[in-house]
């Protein structure tokens, strides 16, 4: 299936925007100390997030995990929002609440938790709800390499494969655990190999190339609402900044600025923008008009953020029942 | 109201089954709810009257199967979940805490997950370290949790059915001994609320605050004693979170003593948050030292020795009231004691 241009400039817009409002992050966090919330990052990892939610439909409902900011912007989350619950404002998308790792749009069909797996069986209990009620909707658990180690998602898939559910599962790998490679975590086997079963065959496939991201989605998905149950997708990506904060961390031992280096040489935008530019989809002077645009989207954002009012201490106690 | 006598497993059956008849939503999960046991009877007419469809057995996955329960209940749904034995519930204690007792408050308000979960407590016929814990505390530490403990047909029926229609997660704590129970019941549907206690026994002496399998104790204890002029006021909470703290505080007012008989361990636990809950708010009101009728601080043992020195019982219940009013009162309590006519397996 073809991609028109039309929907690859919406494939690339988005990227950029997540791109720029997470450079806004990095620029004002530990200068400005406004944002008091343990923050990870998503830069390099766009084109998952974004390829993943663009091919869902609006009554889709995705489930991420601590790095949730790219699927928040994806799944359709408001960047004044956004900026506002990362500066603990009234108007935030939790309302100061959640914070960075329980960003959530509930009217967009998105929630975040940050436990590793603590997602997974709750987009289970959707595709069950799906299910049962007799609707075509698909949901998402969009969670890291390391969510893929704990005990929760053999549950989860047991009983998901078991059962024919509508559910997705993302395994976005960017080889970390907090500071820990794969390899020193895991068998040399591909997490691929070890997820698949008869009734399930997991596929593995480059998570820097939008289209590709965007393309195999849609295919698993075509599956799911077919009612051929769970399907598993890894895709294979880099975070170039540390685990949680806005740093670079090449320095501290357990990564070589080599190996971010050649990442980022496979930079999803970046590399995306060129490729548009070159098939004519964009000028250069679209790629700069659109960084200006999303720039400023961040800047007024931020801004914004920060004239909005703080949540009232007389409602520390709401919604806790 | 038409009334008849009915078992507290019984009472959670059809608590059960009428639940699903008011409300399509509602769907029981868990392992062996399917099976021919259908979890001590309680699931059985609701799996021979809805189906697989409505009555899902499950893989032993209680951590998943809560999540699983949360994804539903965020579509709508309204899970109730059972697990045989409470203790499986630390398997699922992720879920609970993580994401059930914060969603609400992590998401502002724009999304819950009100479902139910039922656990079971075990105790006796050699149960043992596994099988018979007692778990309120843990669960009810936690903002954002409701956690309840029947202690009769009538308040099971009704707590459940509350439950079903909360918007609130509900933790129900069930006791395997007071399965057999029984007393009269409402055949119509009616809700039981939470964060409401009761005087079981009224009194004017002293106050019991007892939960679950020892709220009988106290009573029995409450018998006896009235034989001796002392009148004991039982007090079952019922809902453990949140915490009916008036109907505490005024008996404790009316009598200046407290007792506080739970079915767990003294260390952090229910016993002691009522007696903090006391000395808090109704300090000036007591005339002597509150006391704790809590297990001994060791795991369950199975040897039928072991376990008659590990239960306390309504005559811990009278041994402390001697303590606090400082006279053996020479009582034949054994002549009290009822033969355990169970047969197992538990």
């Amino acid at each position: 299936m073809p991609i028109d241009r039309e929907f690859k400039k919406k494939l690339f817009a988005m990227m950029l925007k997540i791109r720029l409002a997470e450079e806004k992050v990095v620029e004002v966090y530990a200068k400005e100390q406004q944002m008091r919330t343990p923050t990870h990052l998503s830069i390099g990892q766009e084109a998952v997030a974004t390829g993943v939610c663009l091919a869902l439909r609006d009554d889709d409902q995705v489930f991420a995990s601590h790095r949730c900011h790219a699927a928040y912007f994806a799944k359709g989350g408001d960047i004044n929002a956004f900026f506002s619950e990362l500066c603990g404002r009234e108007n935030g998308s939790n309302a100061g609440r959640g914070g960075s790792a329980h960003l959530s749009a509930p009217e967009k069909n998105i929630h975040s938790s940050p436990i590793l797996g603590g997602m997974v069986p709750v987009a289970v209990g959707a595709a069950l709800a799906f299910q049962l009620n007799g609707t075509d909707q698909v949901a998402v658990g969009l969670a890291g390499d390391a969510t893929y180690e704990e005990g929760v998602f053999a549950e989860s898939l047991n009983f998901a494969v078991w059962k024919k559910l509508p559910v997705l599962f993302i395994c976005e790998n960017n080889l970390y655990s907090t500071n820990t490679h794969l390899r020193d975590r895991q068998p040399r086997s591909t997490i691929c190999e070890r997820v698949s079963m008869p009734e399930l065959k997991a596929v593995s496939f480059d998570g820097n190339d939008v289209e590709v991201v965007y393309l195999k989605t849609v295919a698993a998905i075509k599956k799911i609402r077919q009612g051929r149950g769970p399907q598993f997708i890894e895709f294979l990506t880099y975070r170039y900044r540390e685990h949680v904060g806005p740093n670079y961390d090449y320095d501290k031992g357990y990564r070589t600025k080599q190996e971010v280096d050649e990442w980022q040489e496979k930079c999803p935008v970046e590399n995306y923008a060129r490729k548009l530019v070159r098939a004519g989809v964009l000028k250069k002077e679209d790629v700069q008009e659109l960084n200006k645009k999303y720039s400023a989207y961040a800047d007024q954002a931020y801004q914004k953020a920060l004239r909005s009012p703080w949540p009232l201490k007389e409602g520390l106690l709401e919604n806790v029942c | 109201m038409s009334v008849r006598e009915l078992s507290y497993g019984d009472a959670i059956s059809e608590a059960t089954v009428q639940a699903m008849e008011l409300d399509s939503e509602v769907f029981v999960m868990g392992l062996g709810v399917d099976d021919y046991k259908g979890i001590f009877g309680t699931t059985l007419a609701a799996h021979q009257k809805f189906g697989n469809a409505r009555v899902i057995g499950t893989p032993a996955c209680e951590n998943a199967m809560t999540g699983i329960a949360i994804g539903a209940a965020l579509n709508g749904k309204r899970p109730l979940l059972v697990h045989a034995r409470n203790d499986f519930m630390f398997l699922a204690l992720d879920q609970l805490i993580n994401n059930a007792s914060k969603w609400k408050y992590a998401y502002a308000g724009k999304s819950a997950v009100p479902f139910v979960t039922r656990g079971i407590i075990g105790r006796g016929w050699g149960q043992g370290p596994t099988h018979s814990q007692s778990i309120q505390s843990v669960l009810a530490h936690f903002p954002g949790i409701y956690v309840a403990m029947p202690s009769s047909p009538y308040i099971a029926k009704g707590i459940l059915m509350e439950g079903l229609r909360s918007s609130v997660p509900v933790i129900l704590l069930e006791h395997r001994s007071l399965y057999s129970m029984k007393e009269p019941v409402p055949v119509k549907p009616y809700m039981y609320p939470f964060g409401q206690g009761l005087i079981v026994h009224p009194g004017k002496d002293m106050t019991v605050v007892a939960t679950s399998a020892m709220v009988k104790e106290a009573v029995k204890a409450a018998h006896i004693l009235k034989k001796e002029g002392i009148g004991l006021e039982v007090i079952d909470p019922v809902s453990i979170q949140p915490l009916d703290e008036k109907i505490i505080l005024t008996s404790v007012k009316k009598t200046g003593y407290l007792i506080c008989a739970d079915t767990s361990w003294a260390s952090c636990g229910f016993a002691s948050e009522v007696s903090a809950l006391v000395a808090e708010k109704g300090f000036r009101h007591l005339k002597g030292p509150i006391k704790r009728v809590t297990l001994p601080a060791c795991p369950a043992p199975v040897s039928r020795e072991l376990e008659e020195a590990f239960y306390p019982d309504y005559r811990d219940i009278v041994s402390s009231i001697e303590e606090l009013i400082g006279r053996d009162l020479k009582i034949d309590l054994e002549k009290y004691r009822e033969v355990d006519a169970f047969k197992g397996p538990y």
